[in-house]
This record gives structure tokens, sequence and C-alpha cells, in this order.
């Protein structure tokens, strides 16, 4: 097959943009400068799309001896994601750029701009896997299906859950059967000079990762109130986006609790520019409203059983499923706390990424 | 296809370097063999000052010039920065109160960053010089800015030739316009050479940049040729070799290849433009057949090559992204440039395009097609062969990633 490898500049990317070539896959390397002024060189472990990361990724596909281009989405990523995700904010969500990015750029705009150009896949990075399984029903008799990494701290199969099932045929995930430590001993067997460069974390496009400075030179500072669940004014803040459900710190209050027991933000109600602020017991919750759904494979049909999962790197929780066209509905088997609308719930059946929706709202059944 | 179906790509790139003469490479080796630092005083010191002013000499008859207005920098760059910003700084440490530069907006970056640098840095002042639809610096557009400047220009700078588009600049007239005013004249003649007659002693510029490396000389080579009553302040101190005006150990072998070079690409001209005239009008007439929505940037007559430089064809096809146009031709063995100023690799539209009015989407879809003294029909022929087949998945990419 032709592949485009994306090559962030990383250690994971170059890993997999040499194991597709090795595969007997034509591969041609391709870096996204996805930031509009990109910064000459990397500040800290954060970030990327530097002038400092594109050249990484050249020596490694210099090494490899494959071609390599720099391919300008900025435009695209910052209509996709900054905007979408500065809009989510200010609508009182907490949104995952990462997700949106792999939904709508990596393999999305990326993805067709190679398929135009004459290839057949886009490769990355990123900690998950695909399995083939027979299906008589899939166009070849065979469906792809995304499965999490087997590097169960470095997995990366939440990120990935947006992907639809033409997506998936046109993916390739070559780092999921591997840990990250064979990744960076196998980057440095071949002689990759970022074999030992810091992994990238937190938002890209956020340098400092001060999210909240960063929202407010965008969306100005807002002056509004805390207050609790009675409506009593407990402090003030510089605007509602900058605070997420779950959050404890950072709320400045002056006036403790008449218990003394802690204080999370429970909801944020941009409309009034309010936060309103209670005890951990309000932040617990067992059922989820998503919509938004995306899935990895057909649709889910009836009530199923699932794990879901509601950010990142957490845990798995039992819990049943009901898809409807675009909304799913999630039971989970048991309270958890702190989950802001906009995050994504991604629904997995065993290792097996059923699909995701976006948090719209939590609540509590009646049963205990 | 990828990593080259064919053995030897066709090499359409020549304006961003082009391969060194084989008389070239034989005089530098030969000095590399030798040893003796230029300005040292015993016997090894003199044979290679020897060669070192021989090369001058030789390289200022080609010219038309007197050998001690040729300094030999590291190359164009080097010498656009001695222009622009050793000028400048000679008027700023003299207190002359000629603070402003007029520069025109198409110039190389080595012009324009040193420009944009001294306005940032040291409160200089520019007054931009626009061309018109062709990418040409008119005599009016600077007579009308030398008319309102005049008496605080320290410098105009206006390239002979641009690298991007291949127009060709009236500079005999901007420099006579200029010299009239009092104001001193540079001009970037890096693409010029080889392909235009450069007479410079008929010209009357007073400071002229230019390179080894794209005439088939050695790279990291190149000459600020400067009137004798120019005196930039220098840019790098030290033991102050030439003329006190750049340090460092002067490079002898590169030196003697840029002569060797100079005199090849002046001696050859005359007869390497009418073949260079031949090709291009073959490579434009054939991709406007290929596709008649492709448009011609900068002025092109066929047969012609003093209005627009003789090696040079610049396309832009309407509906494609320059970068897939490359990827293409080159996947497809045909080694080309979008002409844009590459920063990190990333594809930004052309500030000349941009000047010259074209939209920024249009902008994007250019191509630049350099030939050289080793390009063959065959060259042209394979980019026609390519083309169409690129253009066509060119403009369906486009149309996938959503821009219009």
């Amino acid at each position: 097959m032709r592949v485009v490898a994306a090559m962030s500049g990383g250690v994971d990317s170059a890993v997999a943009a040499s194991r597709m070539l090795e595969a007997g896959h034509e591969v041609v390397g391709v870096h996204l400068a996805l930031s509009q002024s990109a910064a000459t060189l990397r500040e800290s472990a954060r970030g990327c799309c530097t002038i400092e990361d594109a050249g990484d990724a050249r020596r490694v596909a210099d090494r490899l001896g494959i071609p390599f281009y720099v391919w300008d989405m900025a435009e695209r990523f910052k209509q996709d994601v900054v905007e979408d995700f500065v809009a989510e904010y200010a609508a009182g969500r907490t949104p995952n750029p990462c997700l949106r990015c792999n939904e709508k750029i990596k393999f999305s705009a990326l993805l067709d701009k190679a398929l135009a150009l004459g290839f057949d896949a886009v490769a990355t990075g990123h900690y998950a896997q695909i399995h083939e399984a027979a299906d008589p029903a899939a166009p070849h008799g065979i469906r792809r299906e995304l499965h999490r990494a087997v590097d169960m701290a470095k997995d990366q199969s939440y990120v990935l859950g947006v992907l639809d099932a033409e997506q998936l045929e046109r993916a390739f995930f070559p780092l999921g059967d591997t840990t990250k430590p064979d990744i960076r001993a196998e980057a440095a067997e071949r002689g990759f000079s970022v074999a030992k460069k810091p992994d990238s974390h937190d938002i890209c496009f956020i340098a400092d990762g001060d999210t909240r400075g960063w929202l407010a030179g965008r969306l100005g500072e807002q002056k509004g109130e805390i207050v609790d669940t009675e409506g009593t004014v407990l402090g003030e803040h510089g605007g509602s986006f900058g605070y997420t459900v779950g959050q404890r710190r950072g709320l400045g209050l002056k006036v403790p609790a008449a218990d003394g027991a802690k204080r999370y933000v429970v909801e944020t109600r941009p409309e009034s520019n309010q936060v309103v602020v209670g005890t951990a017991e309000l932040l617990g919750f067992d059922e989820i409203t998503g919509d938004h759904a995306r899935w990895c494979g057909p649709a889910p049909e009836g009530i199923v059983s699932v794990g879901a999962q509601v950010r990142a790197h957490g845990e798995e929780i039992p819990a049943t499923a009901w898809a409807d066209g675009d909304n799913v509905e999630v039971r989970l088997e048991r309270r958890i706390r702190g989950v802001a609308p906009g995050q994504s719930v991604v629904l997995y059946d065993g290792t097996r990424v059923v699909g995701s929706a976006t948090i719209a709202a939590t609540g509590t059944s009646t049963r205990r | 296809m990828i990593g080259g179906v064919s053995d030897a790509p066709a090499y359409l790139d020549h304006a961003a370097t082009t391969s060194a003469l084989p008389e070239v490479i034989e005089a530098v080796v030969e000095q590399m063999g030798r040893l003796g630092n230029a300005s040292s005083l015993h016997g090894s010191g003199r044979d290679a000052r020897r060669v070192v002013e021989e090369s001058r000499e030789s390289i200022a008859s080609d010219l038309g010039v007197r050998p001690s207005e040729v300094i030999f920098t590291s190359g164009g760059t080097e010498s656009d920065n001695m222009a622009v910003k050793g000028t400048w700084f000679h008027h700023f440490e003299n207190g002359t109160g000629r603070d402003l530069l007029i520069v025109s907006s198409i110039e190389h970056h080595a012009v324009l960053d040193p420009v944009e640098h001294l306005v940032l840095e040291h409160e200089a002042e520019v007054a931009w010089l626009e061309p018109d639809g062709l990418g040409r610096i008119t005599s009016q557009a600077l007579a009308a800015a030398l008319d309102e400047h005049a008496d605080r220009a320290a410098l105009v700078s206006v390239m002979w030739a641009n690298n991007e588009v291949g127009t060709v600049q009236p500079v005999a007239e901007l420099a006579s316009l200029a010299r009239k005013h009092g104001v001193p004249f540079h001009t970037d003649a890096v693409q010029a050479l080889g392909q235009l007659p450069l007479t410079l002693g008929d010209v009357g510029a007073d400071l002229v940049s230019l390179s080894g490396h794209k005439i088939g000389g050695p790279m990291g080579v190149g000459v600020l040729v400067a009137g004798r009553d120019q005196s930039p302040v220098p840019l790098t101190h030290g033991g102050g070799q030439e003329r006190q005006l750049r340090s460092g150990t002067l490079d002898t072998p590169a030196i003697a290849g840029l002569a060797v070079a100079v005199r090849m690409a002046v001696a050859e001209q005359e007869l390497s433009a009418k073949t260079m005239v031949g090709l291009r009008d073959r490579l434009i007439q054939g991709a406007l057949d290929l596709d008649p929505t492709i448009e011609v940037s900068g002025p092109w007559e066929p047969g012609d090559g003093t209005r627009r430089l003789p090696a040079n064809a610049h396309l832009r096809v309407p509906g494609c992204d320059g970068d897939s146009l490359l990827y293409l031709l080159d996947a497809a063995g045909v080694q080309c440039s979008t002409g844009s100023a590459c920063q990190a690799g990333v594809p930004q539209p052309s500030h000349v395009l941009l000047a010259m009015g074209v939209e920024e989407t249009d902008a994007r879809g250019s191509l630049r097609l350099t030939l050289g003294r080793t390009s063959t029909d065959a060259d042209v022929d394979a980019l026609l062969a390519a083309l169409p087949g690129a253009i066509d998945r060119a403009r369906r990419a486009r149309g996938a990633t959503g821009r219009s």
C-alpha cells in the first residue's frame, strides 16, 4: 500500500513510519503544520509543530530514505479544533481537542488529502491496535476493529474512539502491540536522534499549559459570581469558562463551608456567568446522556453491556449503553465523580472500542 | 512510483542550485591541495594571495568593474546583508539623518529580512516599491519614492531579476534615477548572472550581490561588488581581509572556483540564454496546451530573454496547492519548486505573487520550473508528461481538504 506516515517529530511516529516501511509499504512522511505562528524552538516537553519538531521528523525521514513533506493544515486546525475548543469552553463545556483533531484533522483533512493524492492509508504513532475480524456483512468479508494497546499505561484508544468504520479502513497504528519503553529502545536501535525526546502531553496549542489564562486571552476577562447551590454568593471569578466541573483548586473562596467540607465546582452557568460550588457528593452520577455519537463499526442495537471510560487515562466502569441515532444513554454500574459536559465517553467491549459520544448531561438514577 | 521510478529525475530547479562545472571542481580541488593563507607574508601565503588576487582581477574584468570593487563573501545572502545593513548603519553611525530605505517588496528574503530587522530593532523607515501585475518595478514608482524621500534615503535596493517569477527589472534606469537623486543603488543580481549580460560598469549600480553556486560555482562563496565610494559598516569584525569591510580567512579554493564559474557564465551567457529561451518557451507553451487555465506569472513573450529570465518558467495552476503538485511531480521523477519561501518547510503563499496582486488561493497553486546548463528537451518532456496527472490529483486533493 501507499501510506502517509504522519510524523510529529516525536519518537512514536518515527518508529511507526519505520515499521510501515519494513512491512513493505511505500511510505511518505508528512509533518502537519498546525500552528500559524510556529515557535522556533521547543520550550518544554509540551506543544508540537515547532520548527525543531519539523526538523526532527525530517531527519528521521531522511534516515529512512523516504520522501518527506510539510502539509499546512493550520487553517483547518484553527477552525475545526482551536475555535471549537474556545466555543465549547465559552458554552460551559470541557472538550477534549485530541479527539477532535483525530476526527477532523488526522483522519479527515489529512486522510482525505492523502487519498486524493493517490495514497491508500494514513499511519500514526498512536498506541492502539487494529484487529481484523471475519464479518460476512463487511465489504471484503473483513471488518477492522479498533482495540486498546497492549501497553495500558500508554493506551490511546480513548482519543481514537471518534473514528468510524470508513476511517478505520484507512488507518494504521503500528505501535499498539508494543510497550513505550520498547518503542524507545527500538528508536535508539534504529539510531533515531529522537529516541530520548520527551513525550508531548497536555494541549499542543497551549504552549505553557495554562488553559485558563489562554482562554482568558481569547474570551476576555468576565467577572462573575461563585455561588453555592442555594445561590449564596461566595466569591468571584474572571470567567466561568475557566472552571471545570469537579475542580477544587483555584476557587479562592474566602468563606469556608459551615461544616468545613471541601467544595468543588459542580456546575458552570455560562448564560449567567456563574460558577456553582458544592460538596463532593453533588458530583456523583451514574447516568450519562451523550450526543455526537461516533461508532467504530456498526452501531450497537438495543441495550448492550459495555465498559465506559470518561477521560483519557481513566478507569473503565461497567455499564449498559443504548444507542439512539446521534444520542447515547449510558448507565454506569456505580457512581463516579467529577465529569464535565463536553468530555467524551468512550465505550468498550473487552479491549474493543465500540464508539464514543460527547457528554451532554449527567444524572443520578434512583436506584443506589 | 515513490522513491523514484526513473533513475535520473528531471531536475527543473536550477534557480535553487545548479550542478558545479567540471572546470570549477578541478580548480577547487587543485587549490584545496595547496597550503597557504592569503594573508600570510611568506611564500605559501604569497602563492595563495596570488590566486585570490588573480581571481579577483578575472571576476572584475568579466563584470566590467575594478578589482578593488570586488569583495569576496560567503554568498548572496551575506552580500545582501552587507549592502543593506552595512549601508544603513553607516548613515546611522555617522548621524547623517538618512534613516530610510527604498526597497522593492518582491526582494529575496536576504534583502527583506535585513530591512525588517532594521525597522523592528533600529527604527529604520522603509518606503516599499510595489510591482505591477507582471512583477515590474517601474521607474515611475521609484521616481515617486525618491521625490518624496531622497533627502532621507540611505539606499535604494531593487533586484536585477526576480528569483521566483523571473521578471527582469529596468536596473539601468532605476540606478540612474537613484544616482540623479544622490542615493546609492543596490541590486541583488544572483539570478541574473549567467542569464543576462551583466555589464556592471555601464549600469551604474553602487552595490551588486552575486552568488557562486547559481552559476555552477561552489556553494558558500559570492561577491559584493561595492563602488569605491561605498563604505558599508562591516557586519563581522576580525582581520579585515576584504577592504576592512569583511573579515575571515579568504577561502582560496572557493574563490578560485568562483572565478572560473564567472568567466564561463559570462562567456557563455549569450549562447546559453538562446538555448534556455528555447527550452523555456517549449515548456510554457506545452503546459498551456495541456491546460489553458494555467497562468504564466511575469512577462512572457516567446523568444524574449530580456524581460523575463531565459531559464525561468513560473506557472499558476488554478485549483491546486503547490505542495501537492510538488509531491506528485517529485514522485513522478520531476524535481521543481513552488517558488515560495519555506520556513520550516511550511508552505506560505509567495510574497512576490501577493505583491503582484495575485489572490492568495491562486498564489498557493504555483510552480517554479527553472532550467540550467544540463537541461534537455527530455526534462521538459518528462514534466509535460507528468503534469496532467499531477494537476488532476492535486485538484482533487484541494477539493478533499475543503479549500476552495
